[in-house]
């Protein structure tokens, strides 16, 4: 069964509709990284996906459990999802430690003593363990997005999204985040990532989606869509962000 | 006529009576009033439209009236409706509901300054709104509260002093008696002004360290 289903998702705000009917899936283990211009929604399809934005019209479902539901309880079900943001978004009156922490503490209802050991142990894994005691105006941007990666999978999330989680860091920054995103992929994570890292797309995407005027115009294997889309508008996109972002990385 | 420092050691101990009654008039009030404020701050950012309705009229009502009108009306009005108060319990609720409505503008500034990135984070983890407000959006809050909230307390010690209207024997109210038995008011009044200067200065300095200490923000070294 799959893990993640959405069917037929629309959104507008005011006048302006955003997404017009997307359909796709996830399955288990299953990485998919969504690319398209700004504006063309795909933020708040993430959005829509934990319900921080309802959808006006259409259906989800995480892990069997319809997300659109009203009377779905969306708490825990975004407990079971992990999100990475752009502006990294830790709290900053809270240690990197007590940031992977409070989750577990205050929604999960873990004692301090075992978060504390279960967040240190996520800090290591993003080879942050170092700075545990550090507030995030202490961190660099590429550290902050570390800890917020390790707050997401201290939760132990059945799927995790990342929304341009490299978009806001400095370009030497960069690597360390995209690497420990590697690591996940291959230890088996299922992600959901918005980027335009085409690298970190070649390394380990399942499939690429790209989404334009809130459709999802073209799919594909990433050595088939980024070397030979079928689109005009894909193939306009692909070579504006090559030409931006470069054709590889690390 | 004896010197200023004659004088002053005989009527000290008498101000020194009055400054313990300005004290705990301030601290009920700002007790009261931080509290009551912070209630109406985040009914005005969290309540529905009554609660918000409710504290936007509360804020309105005793910002845009005289607190003078507010404490004679406590203590001389309500007694007709059979709400007899002492003056120093009087003054301690008028003050303190005057100083609530402003404390409220403050706390909601402070819990709107919290970026909004953070209180998202917060509800994609999973956290109830209540569990936001008071796991995320207080604890940043309260520490960025602390500079207006620090003139506030400062304003109400010397506002405190409109409570000799309905006879609280605090400080000035002492210094005008000494004026009137002396003959002496330019002392007397210089001497409680210098009492307020003191208790105003340590005032400052500790809201100060307070604010230093619980600071978070980007710290030197």
């Amino acid at each position: 069964m799959c893990l993640l289903k959405v069917e037929d998702v629309y959104k507008s705000y005011g006048d302006f509709m955003v997404l017009r009917g997307i359909s796709f899936q996830l399955e288990k283990g299953e990485i998919k990284v969504i690319i398209g211009p700004s504006g063309t929604g795909k933020s708040t399809l993430l959005r829509c996906l934990n319900g921080l934005t309802s959808p006006d019209k259409g259906k989800i479902w995480i892990d069997g459990v319809e997300v659109t539901d009203p009377k779905t309880n969306i708490n825990k079900i975004r407990s079971n999802i992990g999100f990475v943001f752009q502006s990294f978004n830790l709290f900053a009156h809270l240690t990197a430690l007590d940031n992977v922490c409070i989750g577990l503490v205050k929604v999960k209802g873990m004692k301090k003593s075992e978060a504390r050991l279960l967040a240190m142990e996520e800090l290591r894994r993003v080879g942050l363990e170092d700075k545990a005691g550090a507030y995030p105006a202490e961190l660099s941007g590429g550290q902050q997005q570390r800890v917020s990666i390790a707050r997401a999978l201290a939760m132990n999330p059945k799927l995790i999204l990342f929304d341009e989680p490299t978009s806001a860091l400095d370009p030497e920054l960069i690597g360390e985040v995209l690497n420990v995103m590697i690591d996940l992929a291959k230890g088996g994570m299922t992600m959901l990532v918005v980027s335009h890292e085409i690298g970190f797309c070649r390394a380990v995407a399942d499939e690429i989606l790209f989404l334009d005027e809130g459709k999802i115009i073209e799919k594909g294997h990433p050595s088939v869509l980024l070397t030979n889309p079928s689109y005009k508008r894909t193939k306009e996109f692909l070579h504006k962000i090559i030409e931006l972002y470069g054709e590889e990385r690390d | 006529m004896t010197g200023f420092f004659d004088f002053a050691l005989t009527y000290l101990p008498v101000l020194f009576e009055g400054t313990i009654v300005t004290l705990e008039i301030w601290a009920w009030c700002m007790l009261g009033g931080t509290i009551l404020g912070l209630f109406l701050g985040l009914g005005r950012v969290y309540g529905n439209k009554s609660i918000y309705a409710l504290s936007t009229g509360y804020i309105e009502l005793f910002r845009g009236t005289p607190m003078l009108a507010q404490i004679l009306f406590v203590y001389f009005g309500l007694p007709e409706i059979n709400i007899l108060l002492s003056p120093i319990v009087a003054a301690s609720i008028a003050l303190g509901m005057n100083t609530a409505a402003y404390q409220a503008e403050y706390f909601r500034g402070a819990i709107r300054s919290i970026e909004a990135g953070q209180v998202e984070a917060a509800r994609a983890l999973g956290m109830t709104q209540t569990q936001v407000i008071s796991n995320i959006v207080l604890p940043q809050a309260l520490r960025r509260v602390i500079p207006q909230w620090s003139n506030e307390a400062i304003l109400l010690l010397k506002y405190s002093s409109i409570a000799f209207v309905i006879g609280v024997p605090e400080l000035m109210a002492r210094a005008q008696m000494i004026g009137y038995s002396t003959f002496r008011f330019f002392d007397a009044f210089l001497l409680a002004a210098f009492i307020y200067l003191m208790i105003t200065s340590i005032l400052a300095q500790c809201l100060h360290m307070l604010d230093k200490r619980v600071s978070v923000l980007p710290r030197a070294g």
